[in-house]
C-alpha cells in the first residue's frame, strides 16, 4: 500500500539502524513524544533493534493518557444525567475515574456513544433535539480543528444542544516543563508529526535554542522513527540543537493555517492540569467567551469538581520519561489492561498499555532459529 | 483448567498489595460489553463463572464443539449465538452468519455438519420483509452447506428489548474415522497455516455501523468451510489442529490454542495475507486486524511435512486460494505467540483485553 509499505521495509530499516550504528559514539537519551510513536516502537520492536547507546523514552503525547483525573469525574458527571447524550473518541471509555469508566456508565443506561468525528455530534444533536448532546474534547494540537470546527458549526447552525466538555493541552510547553525538571534525563526528541501537521514546527525553534536540545520531528512508520532517530543521533554527536523536520511529506514549518485560524478563532490558551504530572501553565485551550453556550463545564456547573489524584501510580514519572513502565513494581501485576491503575495502561497509545500489549511483562522472546518457510506467492 | 481461577470467587483477586486499587475498576460489578469480546475479560467470565458450574471432560477442552460417542458413531455438537448490528451488510446478513457459524465450529471438530437448529428472539416492530429476508438467507446458506434445520423455537419480546433479531443455531455431525482434531495435538515444529486474507468480515460489519465509506466496498468473507476443510482432510487425516478465527480473530484464536497446547508459536507478519483495502481501513481506524474478525477463514496446524501438499488443495479450492503457511509451532514458553514485524524486530502477540476500541487520532 502506497505512503505504508516504504515504511515499513526490512532492507532500509536495517540500512538506516546500521547508520545510526555507525554514527552513534556515547549513550544518548532521546524521548519520542507521542503516544502514537511510542505505539509503533513497541509494536515493530524498534527500541531492542537499536544499538544500546540510543535509549527511547516516552513521553506525555498520549491525549488519553494525560487528561486529568478532575475532567474525568467531570465528564462522568454529565454522562449520568438522563437528558444527555454522551459523545466520545473510542478510547477515553476505558479510561478509569474516581468511581467508574464510562463502559461500566453505559451498562448501567447512560447514553454514551463512541464517534469517529467530532462532527457526528451535530448529527446526533440535530436527531435528538430534546437531548443534550455534549462532546468529551480531548486531545493535543491534532484534534483541535475539528473540534473547533465543531463547536464553531454548532453556533452557525444554530444548534443549542450541543456542548462540548474541552480538554486540550499543548505541546510546547509539556516539552518545556519535562526539560526544567530536575529529574530530566532527554538529550534530543522525536517531534510530535501531526501536532506540527496543524501548528507547523516554528514553535518549537526556541525550545530547541533556550534548552539546546535538537528536536526531530517524525513521523509514525518504522522507518520514520528509525530516520529521525538517525537525524537526531547526528545532532547529539554533532553538538548542534536545531528543529529538523523528517516527515515533509505531512508537515510543513507554517504547518496548516487554515486550521490554525479556526481554532484560534474558537479557543483561548488557559492552565491545564495534566493527569499524573500537575497544572503547566498555559498548557491548554478553552473555549472562548463567545462560545460559552456550547462550554459543556458552565452549562452543567461541573466547574467546581476539584479531583486529587491518588499517589500510587506512577504514570506521571512514566509520561515525563522519567521511569519506564517495566520499571513500576505494580506494572503487569496489579495494574493490567483489565484493571489499569492509571490512564497510561488505558489507552492503546499508553506507554504501558503498548508494554503490556507487546508482551514487555514477559520474558524477553527469542526468535527460533528455523525461519518458517516463505509462503509461495 | 486452573483451579486457583476456579476456586477464587468473582472479586476474589480484588486486594492489591499496595494497599488498595486507588481507582477501584477491579473486578465488574455488571455485565459490559468487554465481557463478548472474546479477548481477557470474555475469558475470566468463561473460567471463573461458567466452567466451574458444569465442569466434565467433554467441556475441559474448550473447542469450538464438544465430540462424544453415540451408539459406535463420533458426534459433534456446537452453539452459538448470533447478535450482529446491523442485521444486513455487505457481503451477508445475520441469517447466513448464524448457519456458517456453526457449520464452520463443527467444521473445525473435523466433523461432516448434518442438521441444525434455529432459535429467533424477535423483537416487535421488526419489519416482516426484513424476517423474511433473514430466513430466506438461512435457507439459501443451508442448501449451499449441505445442512438442514431440524428444528428450532420462535420468541417474541417487547419492543426496546432486543436488537431486532437474536439468532441461535445449534448443530451435530459425524466426525469420520480416524480423524482426531483438538486443540491439544498443536507440536514443536507444526506449520500454521490460514487459509486467506484476515480482518475481512469485521471491517465490512464495521463500515456499515459506523457509516464509514471507502473506496471500494469491502465485504463479509461469511462462508461456510465445510467443504473446504473436508478436501484438506482428503490429504490427510492427520490434521492436528483446526480454529476459525472469528471474534478476537487471528491473535485471540492462536494464543487460545498455544495455551491449551502450552506450546509457543512464531509467526511472520509478511507471511499474514491482508487486502490492501482492509489494511487501509485498519489504519485509518487505528485497528489492528489481527485482532479483527473473520467468518470464512480457517486456521490450521499440521505437521511440517503435510504443510505443502494440504496448502496446494486448500489454494485449488475457492474459499482457500491465498491460503498461506504464516508461522510455526514452537517449543518457547508454553502459551506464548512471538511474531517476526515487518522491519524485522521481534514482538510478542497477545490476546487483547477486551474489545478494540478506535483510536483518536
Amino acid at each position: 500500500m502506497k505512503y505504508l509499505d516504504e515504511y515499513r521495509n526490512e532492507a532500509l530499516a536495517q540500512q538506516i539502524l546500521g547508520e545510526i550504528r555507525r554514527t552513534v559514539t556515547r549513550p544518548w537519551v532521546l524521548m519520542e513524544v507521542c503516544g502514537g510513536q511510542t505505539h509503533s516502537i513497541i509494536k515493530y520492536g524498534i527500541d531492542r533493534l537499536l544499538p544500546e547507546e540510543v535509549e527511547l523514552v516516552h513521553g506525555p503525547g498520549c491525549p488519553v493518557c494525560v487528561t486529568s483525573l478532575e475532567m474525568i469525574d467531570k465528564a462522568h458527571a454529565i454522562a449520568q444525567r438522563p437528558d444527555v447524550i454522551f459523545c466520545s473518541f473510542g478510547d477515553m471509555l476505558r479510561v478509569p475515574g474516581s468511581q467508574d469508566d464510562l463502559l461500566i456508565l453505559k451498562s448501567r443506561g447512560a447514553d454514551i456513544r463512541v464517534v469517529y468525528s467530532p462532527i457526528d455530534c451535530l448529527k446526533i444533536a440535530r436527531a435528538n433535539p430534546e437531548k443534550k448532546v455534549v462532546f468529551f474534547a480531548i486531545g493535543f494540537e491534532t484534534t483541535a480543528p475539528a473540534n473547533a470546527m465543531a463547536v464553531w458549526q454548532a453556533q452557525q447552525q444554530g444548534l443549542p444542544n450541543f456542548s462540548a466538555l474541552v480538554s486540550h493541552v499543548l505541546v510546547p510547553p509539556a516539552i518545556s516543563a519535562i526539560l526544567e525538571s530536575p529529574l530530566n534525563r532527554v538529550q534530543g526528541f522525536l517531534g510530535p508529526g501531526h501536532v506540527c501537521t496543524v501548528m507547523g514546527y516554528e514553535e518549537y525553534e526556541p525550545l530547541a535554542a533556550r534548552y539546546h536540545v535538537p528536536i526531530v520531528v517524525s513521523g509514525f512508520e518504522p522507518i520514520d522513527i528509525l530516520e529521525g532517530t538517525l537525524m537526531a543521533v547526528r545532532q547529539l554527536e554533532a553538538g548542534t540543537a536545531a528543529v529538523e523536520n523528517q516527515y515533509p511529506r505531512i508537515v510543513k514549518r507554517e504547518g496548516n493555517p487554515v486550521a490554525r485560524d479556526l481554532v484560534g478563532k474558537v479557543f483561548k490558551v488557559c492552565d491545564r492540569k495534566w493527569r499524573g504530572v500537575g497544572s503547566i501553565p498555559q498548557s491548554g485551550y478553552r473555549l472562548r467567551e463567545a462560545f460559552r453556550a456550547h462550554d459543556a463545564e458552565r452549562i452543567f456547573k461541573v466547574e467546581s469538581i476539584d479531583t486529587q489524584e491518588p499517589s500510587v501510580c506512577i504514570s506521571g514519572l512514566v509520561l515525563q520519561g522519567v521511569k519506564k513502565p517495566h520499571q513500576c513494581p505494580a506494572f503487569g501485576k496489579q495494574c493490567t489492561p483489565e484493571h489499569p491503575l492509571g490512564a497510561t495502561m488505558v489507552s492503546a497509545e499508553g506507554a504501558c498499555a503498548a508494554y503490556y500489549a507487546y508482551g514487555r511483562h514477559l520474558p524477553r522472546p527469542n526468535a527460533p532459529q528455523t525461519t518458517p518457510e516463505p509462503a509461495a506467492a | 483448567m486452573n483451579t486457583t481461577e476456579v476456586n477464587s470467587s468473582p472479586n476474589g483477586d480484588c486486594a492489591s498489595p499496595l494497599g488498595g486499587c486507588p481507582i477501584p475498576i477491579s473486578d465488574y460489578k455488571e455485565i459490559v460489553l468487554a465481557h463478548g469480546s472474546g479477548g481477557r475479560i470474555s475469558q475470566q467470565l468463561l473460567r471463573r463463572i461458567i466452567l466451574p458450574q458444569f465442569s466434565n471432560e467433554l467441556l475441559a477442552p474448550q473447542h469450538d464443539g464438544a465430540i462424544f460417542p453415540i451408539g459406535g458413531a463420533r458426534v459433534a455438537f456446537s452453539t452459538d449465538s448470533y447478535v450482529v448490528n446491523p442485521l444486513f451488510f455487505p457481503g451477508g446478513d445475520i441469517g447466513a452468519l448464524a448457519v456458517h457459524g456453526t457449520v464452520n465450529d463443527l467444521s473445525m471438530c473435523g466433523a461432516r455438519p448434518l442438521y441444525l437448529s434455529a432459535g429467533f428472539i424477535l423483537e416487535e416492530g421488526l419489519p416482516m420483509e426484513d424476517f423474511w429476508r433473514i430466513v430466506q438467507s438461512m435457507r439459501k446458506a443451508a442448501a449451499a452447506a449441505g445442512v438442514q434445520f431440524v428444528t428450532g423455537d420462535t420468541k417474541v419480546v417487547d419492543r426496546g428489548k432486543a436488537d431486532g433479531i437474536f439468532i441461535n443455531t445449534s448443530g451435530i455431525g459425524l466426525v469420520p474415522a480416524g480423524v482426531n482434531i483438538n486443540p491439544t495435538r498443536a507440536q514443536a515444529g507444526d506449520a500454521i497455516l490460514l487459509s486467506g486474507a484476515i480482518a475481512v468480515h469485521g471491517i465490512a460489519v464495521m463500515s456499515v455501523r459506523e457509516g464509514l465509506e471507502f473506496e471500494t466496498e469491502i465485504a463479509s468473507d461469511t462462508a461456510a468451510l465445510n467443504s473446504l476443510v473436508e478436501s484438506m482432510l482428503g490429504v490427510s487425516k492427520d490434521i492436528h489442529v483446526l480454529r476459525d478465527p472469528t471474534r478476537g480473530g487471528v491473535t485471540s484464536a492462536l494464543t487460545e490454542i498455544a495455551q491449551t497446547a502450552g506450546v509457543s508459536m512464531h509467526l511472520e507478519e509478511a507471511h499474514i495475507p491482508i487486502h490492501e483495502e482492509v489494511k487501509g481501513a485498519c489504519e485509518i481506524l487505528g485497528l489492528d486486524p489481527l485482532y479483527v474478525a473473520n467468518e470464512g477463514k480457517l486456521i490450521a496446524i499440521v505437521a511440517a511435512e503435510m504443510a505443502e501438499p494440504i496448502m496446494k488443495v486448500m489454494r485449488a479450492h475457492p474459499l482457500g486460494s491465498d491460503t498461506a503457511i504464516i508461522g510455526q509451532v514452537t517449543s518457547g514458553s508454553p502459551g506464548v505467540v512471538t511474531m517476526k514485524t515487518r522491519i524485522g524486530g521481534t514482538r510478542i502477540v497477545d490476546v487483547l483485553s477486551g474489545e478494540q476500541l478506535p483510536r483518536i487520532c
